[in-house]
């Protein structure tokens, strides 16, 4: 069986970080910002009603694929993409494709990767990999995530790949046919940006964007009285979770975005853009503050209102930079 | 975020084994990457999380030896699922999955249904017993 040669970097974001390495082994080298700046993954959402262990979901980031169809879309890439009724045809077909000495990306849950630390097997199941190669019986993966390749063995794998709930990955994997060997990133950073600004300002509901950020800070600032303490340290945890563990590049992607807008200024030469990165970079500071206050009652293990109440004002800021800060961006004149 | 401040508090549930990249800007105010130990606020809440766990095992398991409920609620608990997530691995409903973790139903299910909440679990038949 041929493995194909395939180089690993190392990346902060699992899907921005595939679509970096997959590109690149194709010859068309962009970097982990400009793919998640390109593919306008920075986002804000807080969806009480949707539950996690009976924990209120939230995202910094966009949902889980769209970054990748945004980047191939804008950049002329065609992607096949299947996926799988049973784990024997989703193995089947994935030898196949790694013996034609192509790499593959693949969807996994986190909690069947068994060369993750135990402490964040969590059942998550978007996470991205790259599957190169196979050798005595083991797949030779590039997780992004991870500093260097690695290997698994083919049961894990098959049930990473068909791990149930939500969003079940269905075996999903996917491979470049046709990678553009050189591609102009102008109009699709301008596009991106565009994107990102209307995701965060435009979308009419209140749990999405800079208003979501606000109904975050709504809710906590009551959440001595509901959800109560004893959850509250709960709710609070699963954000800082969101917000700083593996995959985010710090501040719940907003340093990410700032390296893409720092990337962006200098390839288009627009002094504005590296302005606004700067500015980005002291948003992303007030958001660690945030982390770092929640974190504070969460070891405490309970709050009187006035922390809750900090906590809140902290959203508020955060959401009053925010949407300054997206006003400024889409402003920007191409 | 200044490439000095990129938080390495080891001290958590990986012990420091597993590096994660964020991103930090240097002296001239530059984006770089950079390998992050972890940060203390993250330790807090993941600590926190499995905390939670593993206090609704030991009560799942308390429960189990008492004798009020199947060993299928403890094992549920133990591989960190909830009654949709199992619902979907063994292909059953949410209300028949609560009627099996009844000892009384339990004892009499059949070896099929037993194998498949063994195979969610990745488990023996015998260990689920």
């Amino acid at each position: 069986m041929s493995n194909s040669q395939f180089h690993h970097t190392q990346t902060a974001h699992c899907e921005s970080g595939v679509i970096s390495n997959l590109l690149g082994h194709y010859g068309l080298q962009i970097s982990e910002p400009m793919a998640f700046g390109i593919g306008a993954g920075i986002f804000f959402g807080h969806l009480p009603f949707v539950k996690v262990n009976g924990v209120p979901g939230t995202t910094y980031r966009i949902w889980p694929g769209a970054i990748f169809q945004r980047v191939c879309k804008r950049l002329g890439v065609k992607m096949e993409s299947e996926k799988f009724s049973t784990p024997e045809k989703g193995m089947l077909a994935l030898d196949k494709v790694i013996e034609a000495g192509i790499p593959v990306g693949l969807q996994s849950s986190v909690y069947y990767l068994p060369y993750f630390p135990p402490s964040y097997r969590f059942h998550f199941n978007a996470h991205n990999l790259v599957v190169y190669g196979k050798k005595d019986g083991q797949y030779l993966v590039s997780d992004p995530v991870m500093d260097t390749v690695t290997e698994i063995d083919p049961e894990s794998l098959a049930q990473a790949r068909f791990a149930k709930g939500f969003p079940s990955p269905k075996g999903k994997m996917y491979y470049p046919v046709h990678v553009p060997q050189s591609a102009s990133f102008e109009r699709p950073i301008k596009e991106g940006i565009q994107q990102a600004c209307h995701f965060m300002l435009k979308v009419p509901l209140p749990m999405f964007g800079v208003s979501g950020i606000r109904y975050l800070a709504k809710r906590v600032r009551n959440y001595a009285e509901n959800p109560g303490d004893r959850k509250a340290t709960l709710y609070l945890g699963n954000i800082i979770r969101m917000q700083e563990e593996i995959g985010t590049g710090g501040a719940g992607f907003r340093f990410l975005y700032a390296a893409f807008l720092q990337e962006a200024a200098v390839l288009l030469k627009k002094e504005e853009l590296s302005k606004l990165a700067g500015e980005l970079t002291k948003i992303g500071d007030l958001w660690r503050n945030f982390a770092f206050a929640a974190g504070r009652v969460c070891k405490s293990r309970s709050a009187d209102n006035i922390s809750y109440k900090e906590l809140s004002e902290m959203l508020l800021q955060c959401a009053a930079s925010e949407d300054a800060f997206f006003r400024k961006l889409s402003q920007v004149k191409w | 975020m200044k490439k000095e401040e990129v938080p390495q508090d080891d001290d958590n549930l990986h012990e420091g084994t597993f590096k994660q990249i964020m991103y930090a800007v240097d002296n001239s105010g530059n984006y770089v990457q950079v390998q992050s130990a972890g940060w203390e606020p993250e330790n807090i809440a993941l600590g926190q999380a499995w905390e939670e766990v593993n206090e609704k095992v030991k009560a799942a398991r308390a429960s189990v030896d008492a004798g009020e409920i199947s060993p299928v609620a403890y094992y549920m608990e133990k591989n960190l699922m909830d009654l949709p997530l199992l619902a979907s691995y063994v292909g059953k409903f949410q209300w028949q999955i609560k009627r099996h973790m009844k000892p009384g139903v339990f004892k009499r299910l059949s070896p099929g249904m037993l194998q498949r909440y063994a195979d969610a679990f990745k488990i023996s038949v015998a260990d689920l017993k």
